[in-house]
């Protein structure tokens, strides 16, 4: 996925306070992911992040 | 006495499931036409398109340009929107179908007994010549380039090819890519300036593609495909038409858009489950969608991969107790 376009990375928690996902505008869709590794989006988020391309912010 | 049937080898060989392609005839189409893009499913399920470096821009749908009398309704149409005339050496473009390494085992990759694989095709495309097709092993990141040659232009022609078994490196057993489908649809000399080695596992970049016509170099070009079956053997066997229903579940594997609807107060603190109807491959990325007018803002509490294991809770614009009806998308696209 080196074609794909990530900004606003931030993580979000869940009910219990405990961190759930990613939430990333994503070419241009907001979107929700989860931290699973065998996402491809997460991987890709991973890929950047490891890459010093994009910075995930802590959750709010 | 029970009585049975045994069928002659030739039809024998025909039975069950033999295509390894989800979506094959290009009947289900949960997205819908996705225009404007360079990296992207859209269009027939399962399909993905995907291009670096190029500048050119495509839409894809599903398309009812068929070949005559082959029992197909629909295609997949690549609409080149935005054109590359010149190929920088690092541009390419590719549609291709991620098969899960889960449903290859059979396949004894990695083994002395790796078996071969037919692939067949419907195609038209916009250019005459040399076109590449290759599968891409996962796990190994190896891949199998073989030519196929288009001998009239914007004509409905079929394509079958045989790959040998890959003995050195197994799939693995697990949700992740086992092997592609790559189509290759253009490619500069990055990937195309070596020597071609038909159907021979290698991870020489520049001989992956070489002599592939450019197919996005004129925003007239459509590229079409249907009919596609990969399956066990150095025989096409005929293609293995699925109900719908049948292939909209395998689908639903990888991406399902969900109808969520509950009854309550759509402004702070709703929450409902999502009812996904197919546990998926991996735990999904979840997308809001906008219904009934109102744009809702979830929160996505908890995604799981399984059915009715996803709750949200969050706003939406429409305040006061009603019934709220909206769409989420599910990706677990590999």
């Amino acid at each position: 996925m080196d074609g794909v376009t990530i900004t606003n990375a931030q993580y979000y928690n869940n009910f219990d306070g405990n961190q759930s996902g990613v939430k990333a505008t994503i070419d241009g869709t907001e979107m929700f992911v989860p931290l699973d590794p065998a996402n491809r989006h997460y991987a890709e988020i991973l890929r950047q992040v490891d890459a010093g391309t994009l910075t995930i912010q802590d959750a709010d | 006495m029970a009585l049975s049937k045994i069928l002659p080898a030739a039809q024998e060989q025909y039975a069950g499931a033999r295509n390894l392609v989800i979506n094959g005839a290009m009947q289900v189409a949960q997205r819908g036409d996705v225009t404007g893009v360079t990296f992207s499913y859209g269009g027939a399920d399962r399909y993905e398109y995907i291009s670096g470096s190029i500048s050119s821009i495509v839409t894809l749908s599903q398309d009812t340009d068929v070949p005559s009398n082959q029992g197909f309704s629909n295609s997949q149409k690549i609409d080149v929107t935005t054109a590359d005339t010149s190929l920088a050496a690092s541009d390419y473009a590719i549609i291709r179908q991620a098969i899960e390494g889960l449903n290859l085992q059979h396949l004894l990759y990695g083994t002395s007994e790796a078996k071969k694989v037919t692939l067949q095709f419907w195609v038209k495309s916009p250019k005459t010549g040399t076109h590449i097709v290759e599968l891409y092993h996962g796990d190994a990141a190896y891949n199998n380039p073989q030519s196929y040659t288009i001998a009239t232009a914007d004509t409905w022609q079929k394509v079958t090819v045989t790959f040998d078994g890959y003995q050195p490196t197994a799939i693995n057993n697990d949700n992740g890519v086992g092997l592609y489908i790559h189509w290759w649809l253009a490619a500069g000399s990055t990937y195309s300036g070596g020597t071609l080695t038909e159907n021979t596992w290698h991870n020489t970049q520049a001989n992956r593609a070489v002599g592939q016509v450019n197919v996005m170099d004129s925003t007239s070009n459509n590229f079409y495909l249907t009919g596609v079956q990969l399956e066990v053997g150095e025989q096409a066997t005929p293609f293995e038409h699925r109900s719908y229903g049948d292939e909209l579940r395998r689908c639903q594997r990888y991406y399902e858009i969900c109808d969520v609807k509950f009854n309550g107060y759509g402004v702070g603190g709703a929450q409902t489950n999502i009812p996904q109807k197919v546990t998926k491959r991996a735990t999904p990325t979840a997308t809001n969608g906008t219904s009934g007018g109102y744009t809702y803002n979830w929160t996505f509490n908890s995604i799981s991969s399984e059915a009715n294991e996803m709750s949200v809770n969050g706003t939406s614009s429409s305040g006061g107790y009603r019934v709220h009806r909206y769409d989420i998308e599910l990706d677990a696209e590999l």
